[in-house]
């Protein structure tokens, strides 16, 4: 049976979104894959925690897509994490809905590559950053996907990078879905985007 | 008296049973017209004589039509479009002259005859074109506003024409009518205040009479409109309007100037005023059958034994013009970068003779400029010319759009582009905060109130906003319903409210209505009535100063917003029961049912607050539950267990 990916967007501009909007409009053609546009439906911040909670439930992979603010995720993501990954039903005694589901960001951010790193001025890389997400999945019992990440995204549609991108997106949602990730491999690796090329070889 | 009677059912009676047939055959209502036009007249003989004089009449329509036309056009638009209307209007003009003009005096035809053939012949028909585009929705379109533009300097360059052609008197003419020339003037007596004058007074007169329609436009109209409207009688508005308009003809004809142009200018002038809407609507039904009387006469006025004597010649000079006038339309369409398809519809839409053509050719009659008989064919030409130019846009629909929609399957160019448009009903103090946070924003939209004064403070506000009525359909309709998406209902009196709810629904049900409820009862009437958003005008005020109360009580600010948050959403939940009650219940008042479901609401909202401590997974106490104490500890464990 093939998996099914639930993708909370969270993007608060997206008047001025170049590279997110058009990932949202590819994943929605995806057959199997739910997006929910989060400032859409909760414009007041109010976030249904019964509705958020039984979402997780009928999805077997949940997304967070969104740019970067502040290397973290926009304020409305976190307030979902606050409030939807509540004691009892994320973790802790009794809290074992989201056990083995897998969690992944795909991520844009204004820095280039380069940045991301040790020697770069923001001395961390992209996976290292979003350590508070990958501890959250862990606590959860959710297996952590390294982020799909773009890099110099203000300038990424006058760069010609968005369709390969937006493409490569599609089949790794494509791979995800039908089961074609390599965990161990992915596990390791601190972006998505390195271990694309591996896995869609051995799809094919 | 009997006689005009029997006259005047034959003409309705033929408009009635031809328009509507025509119509349901997928033609045009102008041809619906033309066709029951040659009915009552060449072919049954219903009427006869008669025709050329209500012809005059019903040109009266053209009028109309150009002060509806001025009305939609403010000045500044106006402005914008100078170029294309010199440029494409000039040249389609001038060119389309010449050209016929040279055709005649290839075939050995007087220099002043074919001059005067060419600008007869080089007008279009104004009533049937922008009566077609506006019935197809196209006056918006790129190839609509060309077509636009052209008409519009043909409307003016008449004025000219009339001027120059009795210069162009044929010698041998002349000399031969001119005793039976002069009986006519006298005998038609046309009542001009400007002849025998001076060329210089008469400029001063006709500048005079110019200005005194715009000022008058400016500063009269809005005091006699004010005045007219607080007497509340709609006919008085509708003699109102009828006499500014007729009032303009009038003068107009009295300084030698063309009526069309001078209400043209009022409608221009009018354009911004607030009883624009009010105005259209009194006077649109005037041109609607004006219009088709004029259509009418056309259709009675073909001379069918000219043309069966001459039918090869007639048919001959028919294709002949509207190939010329179609070939240089396409060119200048072409070079003025108007697109392929919207091309096409300038091209065939201004490929016909016009009414003024008729005009200007009996004028030419009664000046001696052009000979009887070669007048007689010339009136076929334009007749038949006219009678096709519905064929052309049926051509144009079925033929050229498919063509082109097919091979340019993005084709975006001639969208609307006044889409996305928003009406407001009533602009108290509801609507006007709607309103302006719309207008904020760059969204057009169309403000209608009754209140003649509310209206005149706004708009000392520099806020856009219309005097009429909402709840009355035919103003909605020329306030442009139908390209409407949104209607916003802020009107005051609530039984209206439900019925402008009703009727928008029915009639426009693609627009969706957002309503203000005053309270409960007045919100479950106007979701029956099928608006999709209501809201209750007090509801979120009162919610914002009672969760200041809980503020000022000592309630943390966050969590005092929290639960008003609560608040809202267990109401959501039991809107929908409550609404099928009071559907369900007779007497739309407290039936023992609505009682308890509001109770019963009640005791929720109290469970949602927090209030009652039994049930722990109220709505407020859940957002931020922090984990039961301890549980640090128990997690630890787990991990210890693993290692």
């Amino acid at each position: 049976m093939s998996a099914r990916i639930l993708i909370l967007f969270a993007h608060p501009s997206q008047h001025r979104s170049e590279v997110n909007l058009p990932l949202v409009e590819a994943s929605n053609a995806v057959e199997g894959v739910s997006v929910v546009d989060l400032y859409a439906e909760y414009p007041d911040y109010c976030i249904d925690i019964e509705r958020e909670q039984q979402r997780l439930r009928a999805h077997d992979i949940v997304v967070f897509m969104f740019p970067l603010y502040w290397y973290s995720t926009p304020s409305i993501l976190k307030e979902w994490q606050d409030l939807v990954l509540e004691y009892g039903f994320a973790y802790g005694q009794d809290g074992r809905e989201l056990q083995g589901k897998r969690l992944l960001c795909a991520l844009t951010a204004g820095g280039s590559e380069h940045a991301y790193r040790a020697s770069g001025y923001n001395h961390y890389s992209i996976r290292e950053l979003l350590r508070p997400i990958e501890q959250t999945a862990t606590l959860c019992g959710m297996v952590y996907l390294p982020p799909y990440a773009l890099f110099g995204s203000r300038t990424a549609l006058e760069d010609g990078k968005v369709v390969e991108h937006v493409e490569r997106w599609r089949q790794i949602l494509d791979c995800l879905r039908d089961d074609r990730i390599d965990i161990d491999l992915a596990a390791r690796a601190g972006k998505l985007n390195e271990c694309l090329a591996p896995l869609v070889d051995t799809a094919q | 008296m009997t006689g005009y009677f029997i006259q005047a059912f034959i003409y309705l009676c033929a408009a009635v049973i031809a328009v509507p047939l025509a119509k349901r055959l997928g033609l045009r209502s102008v041809l619906g017209y033309l066709i029951a036009g040659v009915i009552i007249g060449p072919v049954v003989g219903l009427v006869g004589e008669e025709t050329q004089t209500l012809q005059h009449f019903a040109e009266f329509g053209v009028v109309m039509m150009l002060f509806l036309v001025g009305l939609e056009l403010e000045p500044r638009m106006l402005w914008s479009m100078r170029n294309r209307l010199l440029g494409l209007g000039g040249l389609q003009v001038g060119l389309t002259t010449a050209a016929i003009m040279a055709l005649g005096l290839l075939l050995g035809v007087d220099w002043r005859i074919a001059l005067t053939v060419g600008m007869i012949l080089a007008l279009s028909s104004t009533a049937i074109v922008l009566q077609t585009l506006n019935e197809k929705g196209l006056s918006k379109t790129e190839g609509g506003r060309g077509a636009f533009s052209v008409l519009l300097f043909q409307d003016i360059i008449v004025i000219p024409m009339l001027a120059l052609i009795p210069l162009l008197e044929l010698p041998a003419l002349a000399q031969a009518a001119s005793t039976a020339a002069n009986q006519a003037a006298e005998s038609h007596g046309h009542l001009n205040l400007v002849a025998g004058l001076p060329n210089w007074i008469y400029a001063i007169v006709v500048l005079g009479a110019i200005a005194s329609v715009i000022l008058g436009g400016i500063y009269l109209s809005r005091p006699l409109f004010r005045f007219v409207a607080q007497s509340g009688l709609r006919e008085v508005f509708t003699a109102a309007a009828l006499m500014l308009v007729i009032g303009i003809a009038a003068l107009m004809s009295l300084v030698g100037l063309s009526p069309a142009l001078g209400t043209f200018l009022a409608g221009v002038v009018l354009a911004n005023s607030e009883f624009r809407h009010e105005l259209e609507t009194n006077i649109e039904p005037f041109k609607g059958l004006l219009l088709g009387l004029f259509f009418i006469t056309v259709g009675a006025g073909i001379d069918f034994q000219v043309l069966a004597q001459d039918w090869a010649l007639v048919a001959a000079i028919v294709a002949a013009v509207i190939l010329i006038k179609a070939a240089i339309v396409y060119l200048l369409a072409r070079s003025f970068g108007i697109g392929s398809s919207d091309r096409w519809l300038v091209t065939l839409g201004l490929a016909q003779a016009g009414e003024f053509g008729f005009v200007l050719l009996s004028f030419s009659l009664q000046n001696n400029v052009i000979p009887a008989d070669i007048a007689q064919l010339l009136a076929l030409v334009v007749a038949i010319s006219m009678f096709l130019t519905p064929a052309l846009f049926i051509f144009f629909d079925k033929v050229l759009v498919p063509r082109f929609a097919a091979s340019e399957p993005q084709r975006q160019a001639d969208v609307v582009d006044d889409e996305g448009r928003v009406l407001i009903a009533g602009i108290g103090r509801f609507g006007q905060i709607v309103n302006r946070l719309l207008v904020a924003n760059g969204i057009k939209t169309v403000v209608l109130d009754h209140d003649a004064k509310q209206v005149d403070n706004l708009r000392q506000l520099e806020i856009k906003s219309y005097f009429g009525d909402a709840t009355r359909p035919d103003l909605l309709e020329t306030a442009g319903i139908e390209d409407a998406d949104l209607f916003v209902i802020a009107i005051d009196d609530r039984e209206r409210a439900v019925e402008l709810a009703t009727f928008i629904e029915q009639r426009y049900p693609h627009i969706t209505v957002l309503a203000r409820a005053f309270d409960q009862i007045h919100y479950y009437q106007l979701k029956q009535a099928g608006a999709e958003l209501i809201i209750k005008e007090t509801y979120h005020a009162a919610l914002n100063l009672g969760c200041e109360a809980l503020t000022r009580l000592g309630f943390h600010p966050f969590r005092a917003e929290q639960l008003k948050t609560a608040f809202i959403a267990t109401e959501n939940e039991t809107v929908e029961a409550m609404y099928q009650n009071w559907v369900s219940s007779t007497d739309s008042g407290m039936s023992p049912g609505y009682r308890e479901l509001f109770m019963q609401q009640e005791a929720a909202i109290r469970a949602a607050m927090g209030v009652d401590r039994s049930d722990r997974h109220s709505n407020s106490e859940r957002s931020w539950n922090p984990p039961p104490k301890g549980y640090a500890e128990e997690l630890a464990e787990i991990d210890d267990g693993q290692d």
